[in-house]
């Protein structure tokens, strides 16, 4: 069976693997080079701490567990991969009762959390004064694009075909509507690709690809940008330290800018910034007030960062779906196209689960009794209807 | 009487002359010196690469304030600039 992935970010490269493994025929599509494009642009966040219980929450404790599978497998060491923890700082009373009793409910879904009184016992440069905190244990890091090309090296070294500057331009069908052929375009030239299922991981470009296929998903942009300090001596920030508002902020759905505090450290010694949200196309301006905004607010956490130089600052583009879960799984309207894209900013820590979602649904296998995860909340299907209605509005 | 046109700071003690406009990297290579600092961990030397402000490489301390791109800031008299040692700051 061949199975054409389009897009080598990390949820494609995962896939790859996952699928290549499974014994399947795989053929990855990348338009530019492998994790070139939002795997690029974020942290590295395995996070189980900034979701409520829910279906995301389910495929964040089982990404989590795969990511530290993949490190075993592969080695930790070529995917940076770092069980850090993370930090969720109060900045108010009230906020900190809020987020206690967020993680009361995290707890009896499975996730390790415990409420600290002084965060500065976890992370000792946080500003004094600060009510209150909550450790996850479980929050870990990584390198997003070393993790990606280290899947995709393992992948294409298992018989996977990796195609870079290539660019899927048209689909055919069969007369029953299932998917048949790929038309690819490299290098001024054009190729045809038989396939028998195609893999929709082009991540914010999903709602593009998806379309191509004859399978539109709702899949949109959401700016964030990131600020990068100089090195520091390590350590300096331990782990992943965010404020409490940072989960409202990723649950809202507006399309006005959002910022909220996320700040750690990397292997190199550099202090990442962010975060920030805000719908605005694929608008790459730089923003200085935005830049200025997530400066002011990382100082109020960590006041020695006023003394620090900035080297740069990045932005891209999450993949944003209306309902904030990814789309993982068959299309109804086109056999043989899945998706795995719209994992907004959390599809780092979410790749290895969605792989394994993948791979059962192409080979059939029982997810449900294989991963102890209900595939069903991630379906294409809950989209269409919602789809359907504003294409007759 | 004309205002001078080459005049100097220090480099890790040592007098470097330079013209006005020069920022202190040129100045630097001008006195000879292709590379003033070590990379953190392979200890590698390090000096002007790219010269536009990108590459981070020729960093030096400039009056105590570390990580200073010498191919941007600009010489001044009398100003006390050395090799950075690491990440040239102290998290006490």
């Amino acid at each position: 069976m061949r199975v054409a992935i389009i897009g080598a970010g990390i949820v494609g490269a995962c896939a790859a693997l996952e699928a290549v493994r499974a014994g399947l025929d795989v053929v990855v599509i990348e338009r530019g080079s492998v994790g070139g494009g939002t795997t690029s642009r974020g942290e590295g966040n395995i996070l189980v701490s900034d979701k409520a219980p829910g279906p995301e929450l389910d495929l964040a404790l089982l990404s989590r567990k795969l990511w530290f599978d993949l490190g075993d497998a592969v080695g930790a060491e070529r995917l940076e991969l770092d069980a850090k923890g993370g930090v969720v700082v109060a900045r108010s009373v009230e906020g900190r009762r809020a987020l206690d009793a967020l993680a009361d409910t995290q707890r009896a879904a499975g996730v390790t959390a415990e409420s600290l009184d002084d965060p500065r016992t976890a992370e000792p440069l946080l500003a004094e004064g600060l009510p209150g905190a909550v450790w996850y244990p479980q929050d870990a890091q990584v390198q997003p694009v070393l993790a990606a090309a280290t899947f995709m090296t393992d992948a294409v070294r298992l018989g996977a075909d990796l195609r870079q500057g290539t660019e899927v331009v048209a689909a055919h069908h069969r007369p029953d509507g299932s998917i048949r052929t790929l038309d690819l375009a490299c290098n001024g030239g054009t190729e045809r690709l038989d396939v028998d299922a195609v893999v929709n991981a082009a991540g914010t470009w999903g709602g593009t690809v998806g379309a191509l296929l004859g399978a539109p998903v709702p899949v949109l942009p959401r700016r964030g940008f990131l600020i990068v300090t100089e090195p520091l001596p390590q350590p300096s920030i331990r782990h992943k330290v965010y404020s409490a508002d940072y989960v409202a902020n990723v649950a809202a759905s507006t399309e006005g800018l959002e910022t909220s505090s996320v700040i750690e450290s990397t292997r190199g010694g550099t202090v990442l910034i962010g975060a920030s949200r805000e719908r605005v196309g694929f608008d790459t301006t730089m923003s200085p007030t935005i830049v200025s905004t997530l400066a002011r607010l990382a100082v109020e956490l960590f006041p020695f960062l006023a003394h620090v130089n900035l080297l740069r600052v990045y932005r891209g583009f999450r993949p944003y779906c209306p309902d904030h879960l990814p789309v993982i799984g068959p299309d109804p309207r086109v056999p043989g196209v899945l998706h795995a894209c719209g994992h907004e900013g959390a599809g780092i820590g979410l790749a290895p689960g969605t792989a394994a979602l993948l791979v059962a649904h192409l080979t059939g296998a029982d997810a449900h009794a294989d991963l102890g995860l209900d595939p069903r909340p991630f379906l294409p299907d809950r989209l269409l209807d919602a789809m359907e209605g504003a294409a007759h509005a | 009487m004309p205002e001078p046109t080459t005049t100097s700071f220090t480099f890790d003690g040592d007098p470097i002359e330079f013209v006005r406009g020069q920022t202190v990297g040129a100045a630097l290579i001008a006195s000879g010196r292709l590379s003033w600092r070590t990379t953190r961990h392979a200890a590698a030397p390090r000096g002007v690469f790219c010269g536009i402000g990108v590459c981070f490489d020729c960093l030096v301390t400039v009056d105590g304030h570390p990580n200073q791109r010498a191919c941007l800031v600009l010489a001044r008299d009398n100003a006390t600039i050395a090799t950075q040692e690491g990440e040239g700051h102290d998290l006490g």
